[in-house]
């Protein structure tokens, strides 16, 4: 405990971290040897081309894979052999590269099937749905936070493709995780969306850490505090946005030019 | 051509502004329908339906609302009717403390083959429950307390809290109608719950219910014992309906009869199984006495369903112009 209050004053603290992660699929090694510090209020990019492992590594993080070799470690405890709904509930929580929404859900209910859990409202099978009012309030809370309560009512099915975003960010919020995955938040979205979404990501940042996958490099240029480049499945390079965007590496294998 | 500028019909059709109290008209009448249809209707046959309704009811919240397909609900169904006839008649028990304990070991039995099962998806959650149950139908075949072939036979009604007895055919119906309510509310209460909530949500993206923590194989099993327990509701009624317990009960055939009633009527929705167990017990009934097989009649049946209404004959109609207009909804 000493320790931990100890870490709590040095300045940057790491939440998140793998050792050595590696995973093979059947003879295929899609991600070796990588190694990685998230720390806490600080957002973390993974960037690469694609193919790079990046969706792997959050596959790996969150537990939805198994990891070949390796270890993660959350919040000082290991999980290398956890389960992913465990993972959940201890404060990793991730997005999805699709959008992952209960489509027939309303975007309340959608809010509110997240708020369920923590609030011990998901195991009564005795009790009328009324009972789930109580968390309206904190539901609604959230969806006025992130732009959405003229759609509150409307099935999640029925959004566009950024708003179903924005609602996955809402609902995964609503578990007030300690770290928050998101793979791709901006993809597919027009240029306003963009921009909030950028403003969300870096005001949740403030109490948590962030790890996340984006190809818009304006983005991660305007947000990230910290870069790790990824490529065949292992880190080709770490640091702030411009250490990495100069490393001629970096360039080359991102952009497929060295120019 | 004014008479003709009626608006394009959209997609979402809203409800009738009185589309609830119809419901409820509908729900009444169904009741009074409960009540007096022994004046006109065979009793026993009565019972037989409303015995399978309740049983196809109890799949239906599996296949339906939790979107799990069980090839083995015979077990529960069958192995209820065993263990409500064995207390009753052997043991002397009340018939209301017969059928709680078919209702519970249904639910053991549930537990064990849900357990087992719930670990794969798909084809392969069919097949293990199948196998399952054919395990439990071999059992029964072996075991002394359920006289193999013969079965247990001439079981005693006794009566109901000490009270009523049940010999007489009508107070036996309006228990057994009474019993039926009660299982339909509780499944309606189950699927409309907090539980049933992260059912739907589970059943619409397990992968987002997991990321948010929920380890969706316990949900899956809170659902997979409480359809067996339903189902030993169901079959423990049946013992006492018919006075006998059978293999007959616990055949995979049986497994097989109620994915049919359910299908036919139509999944995900609480009318549709009932309806479609009313069409397989009364094709069975009259079409029992004809030269013809009644297999034959009720295969032809169930592929001009799964041909022309898709969704089940009551899903067809509450997905149809009218029944939305009358707000119902189909969970499928």
């Amino acid at each position: 405990m000493t320790q931990a209050a100890v870490t709590t004053q040095s300045a940057p603290r790491v939440v998140l971290s793998a050792r050595g992660l590696g995973k093979d699929f059947s003879g295929f090694t899609a991600v070796n040897d990588v190694n990685l510090d998230v720390e806490h209020a600080r957002i973390h990019a993974l960037i690469g081309p694609n193919g790079a492992g990046k969706t792997t590594v959050f596959n790996l993080l969150t537990k939805f894979l198994q990891p070949t070799r390796g270890q993660i470690t959350l919040l000082d405890t290991d999980i290398t052999n956890t389960k992913p709904d465990r993972v959940a509930r201890m404060g990793l929580v991730r997005s999805f590269q699709i959008s992952a929404v209960f489509p027939h859900l309303s975007v309340r209910e959608n809010v509110k099937v997240a708020l369920q859990r923590p609030a011990g409202l998901a195991t009564q099978f005795w009790l009328p749905l009324s009972s789930l009012d109580r968390l309206d309030a904190r539901a609604d809370e959230l969806i006025n936070n992130l732009g959405l309560s003229q759609y509150r009512d409307h099935r999640a099915a029925d959004l566009s493709y950024g708003r179903k975003r924005v609602l996955e960010i809402a609902t995964t919020l609503a578990l007030d995780p300690k770290v928050l995955l998101l793979d791709e938040p901006m993809a597919g979205m027009g240029q306003e969306d963009v921009q909030m979404v950028a403003d969300i990501i870096r005001n949740v940042a403030t109490e948590r850490a962030v790890l996340m996958v984006e190809h818009n490099l304006s983005v991660v240029a305007d947000i990230c505090d910290h870069v790790t480049v990824l490529q065949r499945g292992e880190i080709l390079a770490e640091g702030d946005y411009a250490q990495v965007s100069a490393d001629p590496r970096v360039r080359t294998a991102y952009m497929g030019t060295d120019e | 051509m004014s008479a003709k500028s009626e608006p394009i019909p959209s997609e979402e059709i809203s409800a009738h502004p009185q589309a609830a109290t119809i419901r409820k008209v509908l729900v009444v009448v169904a009741l009074i329908a409960l009540l007096i249809a022994p004046q006109f209707l065979y009793p026993i046959f009565l019972m037989k339906l409303l015995c399978f309704a309740l049983f196809a009811s109890a799949f239906n919240l599996l296949l339906g609302y939790t979107g799990l397909l069980s090839f083995g609900h015979a077990a529960f169904f069958g192995g209820a009717a065993y263990f409500t006839a064995h207390a009753v008649k052997v043991w002397g028990w009340p018939p209301e403390m017969g059928i709680l304990l078919g209702v519970v070991g249904a639910a053991a039995l549930g537990l064990v083959i849900g357990a087992i099962a719930i670990r794969r998806q798909g084809i392969y959650f069919a097949m293990i429950t199948l196998a399952l149950a054919q395990m439990f139908y071999f059992f029964c075949l072996q075991a002394k307390f359920t006289h193999g072939e013969d079965g247990i036979q001439s079981v005693p009604r006794g009566e109901l809290f000490g009270l009523i007895n049940l010999q007489p055919t009508m107070n036996m119906y309006y228990f057994v109608a009474a019993v039926f309510v009660i299982g339909l509310l509780i499944i309606w209460r189950f699927v409309n719950s907090p539980f049933g909530m992260i059912l739907k949500s589970i059943r619409e993206n397990e992968q987002r219910a997991i990321s948010l923590g929920y380890s969706v194989a316990r949900y899956k099993l809170g659902a997979f014992v409480m359809s067996a327990a339903l189902a030993g509701l169901a079959g423990g009624m049946k013992a006492l309906v018919f006075q006998f317990a059978t293999l007959t009960d616990v055949s995979w055939q049986m497994s097989g009869e109620v994915i049919l009633m359910t299908l036919l009527g139509g999944i995900g929705t609480l009318a549709g199984p009932i309806f479609g167990a009313g069409l397989v017990v009364t094709l069975q009934n009259y079409l029992a006495t004809s030269d013809f097989p009644v297999t034959i009649i009720t295969g032809i049946v169930f592929m001009v369903c799964v041909l022309l209404f898709r969704r089940g004959l009551i899903g067809e109609f509450f997905a149809s112009k009218l029944g939305r207009k009358l707000g119902f909804r189909s969970e499928s």
